[in-house]
């Protein structure tokens, strides 16, 4: 049996700004569970669940050193931080959004 | 100079971050250098203005206190002290550092100031491509307002072989007010990129300070910390190899764990195996972060290649003018109140003709901060909060916005509350670059024994 898990159980996050571009790193809780990130957390996936918030390509940088990812978000926001409509102008709050994120987990 | 190891302190990770925890760690850390990373891309924009009115200004926000608090242990305990607490104007802010060292009487000092990251007059020659848009630089000459080359350790070194206790720059890449303190330390050489690389990643971890110590991280339930009220500021001891450990002052708030060290260290990262600075392409890839003790984390295995020909050039530009206002409805139907209020804003806004290159509205307590996503999880907010933005060229155009959210106090919906609006000018950031060898810098010292 499997069932759907949000990320926030299983992982923590943090979000970085560089100019248009965000980047998300993003870490499980337990290293074992590693390769099931790896397999379901896909740059496509993450894409998708941002597609109001992110113009360009998203791209996944894996570091098995440290058991996480890295996703480089680009276009985030128009003119970066000091000229971004949003209330949140840096993007600090998208790490939230990538642990709303569902994957399957085997019972 | 050859040590075995060196201890690195960080006194603010941002320009109006806490003071206090950069006395404590001057008192208790036993470190040899405390760095102030203070200049935002925006920040040094900003000081470029106000030096512009006032020749003598243009220094960062809060280097009165920061100095007014650092001084003593300068003088007295043999602490040095690296920040880019210079922003526009290094010149005036060594004038001023000395000016409080003589009101307080705080001796032996030799501060240094470094100057000539500023390169606006020499952007329009070189005329390479906004990075972002891809536009020459010759195109935005008439709105930028700010062009400054991120500097590497080749400029703060002389500095430390003077014996410098106060070095003061302008903008200089964050990890490189760290860096060059390693390499005056340890002895490495400027082009040992293995050293530079390991070096910019413990650098990079401490710059942001307590970023690292369980701040933007704590998260109740899932991510505990104690007593943010008073976290500690990070330190780190580096080794000879390139190896360190990141600490904090026993007794203070926070923590320092492999969790809060693995997200530190790949923030504000891209590709983690190149990770660009002045001074070094450095390779985090390949780090490991072990637990060796309370609050000591042990970093190693990161490394480098060959650093860039360019140096990175931060273009502060004017953009006309930000709009925005606010208001909030609560109770039942509170989301589609503000949605219709909403509605009315941009409707008014459209027949009145105001022109606007780009505009927002989000719903703060539902959608303001992660968009659609809201959208996965059926809620329905007790209070919610409109906010509508717009960027315009002109401030009269932008306070329309404002102005229309204020109204519907009396032409909108039911129930509104606390309406609040805002006009500010708006400064965007973009990147260019420029060859090393054009950027001309100096460095000025002066003793008070």
């Amino acid at each position: 049996m499997s069932r759907k898990v949000k990320l926030f159980e299983l992982a923590h996050a943090r979000a970085g700004d560089k100019g248009t571009i965000t980047n998300i790193c993003l870490f499980p809780y337990d290293e074992k569970i590693y390769p099931l990130l790896e397999q379901q957390v896909t740059a496509e996936k993450v894409k998708e669940l941002f597609s109001e918030l992110v113009a360009g390509e998203v791209i996944r940088y894996d570091i098995p050193s440290l058991k996480g990812f890295n996703f480089v978000l680009q276009g985030t926001r128009s003119g970066g931080v000091s000229s971004a409509l949003a209330i949140d102008a840096h993007g600090k709050s998208l790490s939230y959004g990538l642990l709303e994120l569902e994957i399957d987990v085997e019972d | 100079m050859k040590s075995k190891s060196v201890r690195i302190g960080s006194g603010a990770g941002y320009a109006g971050d806490r003071i206090d925890p950069a006395i404590e760690l001057a008192e208790k850390g036993n470190i040899q250098y405390i760095c102030f990373e203070c200049l935002a891309e925006r920040t040094i924009a900003l000081a470029q203005l106000e030096k512009r009115d006032k020749p003598h200004r243009g220094y960062g926000q809060f280097l009165e206190a920061r100095m007014e608090a650092m001084l003593p242990f300068c003088a007295e305990r043999g602490l040095v002290m690296i920040s880019n607490l210079g922003a526009a104007n290094p010149s005036a802010a060594l004038m001023k550092t000395l000016e409080i060292a003589e009101r307080l009487d705080i001796r032996p000092l030799k501060i240094a100031a470094i100057s000539g990251d500023d390169v606006l007059e020499s952007l329009a020659a070189v005329n390479r491509p906004v990075w972002e848009t891809g536009q020459p630089v010759k195109e935005l000459v008439d709105s930028i307002i700010s062009a400054n080359a991120y500097l590497g350790v080749e400029t703060i070194l002389p500095a430390l072989s003077e014996q410098c206790n106060v070095i003061i720059t302008g903008r200089v890449a964050d990890p490189s007010l760290y860096l060059a303190p390693m390499i005056y330390e340890l002895g490495w050489s400027v082009d040992s990129w293995t050293h530079l690389g390991a070096g910019t990643a413990i650098a990079h971890l401490l710059e942001c300070a307590a970023q690292v110590t369980g701040g933007y991280f704590v998260d109740p339930g899932k991510k505990d910390v104690p007593d943010l009220a008073h976290i500690g500021f990070p330190l780190a001891e580096i080794y000879q190899g390139g190896e360190g450990v990141i600490t904090k002052v026993p007794g203070t708030g926070g923590a320092v764990s492999v969790p809060t060290c693995k997200e530190q260290l790949l923030y504000e990262v891209h590709d983690p195996s190149r990770y660009l600075t002045p001074d070094v392409m450095a390779d985090f890839s390949q780090v490991t972060l072990t637990e060796i003790g309370v609050d000591r984390v042990m970093i190693r295995g990161a490394s480098g290649s060959i650093r860039p020909d360019d140096l990175k050039v931060s273009l502060g530009i004017r953009e006309g003018y930000i709009g925005e206002g606010e208001i909030s409805y609560a109770g039942h139907g509170a989301l589609k109140r503000a949605r219709l209020s909403a509605e009315i804003v941009q409707e008014r806004l459209k027949k009145r003709r105001i022109s606007f290159r780009d505009m927002k509205t989000e719903i703060i307590g539902y959608n303001a901060l992660l968009g659609s996503i809201a959208d996965r999880v059926a809620v329905n907010p007790f209070e919610v909060r409109l906010r509508v933005a717009a960027k315009c060229d002109t401030m009269h155009d932008a306070e329309k916005v404002g102005e229309e959210v204020e109204n519907l106090y009396l032409n909108g919906p039911a129930g509104p509350g606390g309406a609040r609006k805002y006009v500010r000018p708006v400064i965007g950031i973009v990147s260019t670059s420029i060859p090393r060898d054009m950027v001309k810098t100096s460095m000025d010292i002066v003793e008070l024994p």
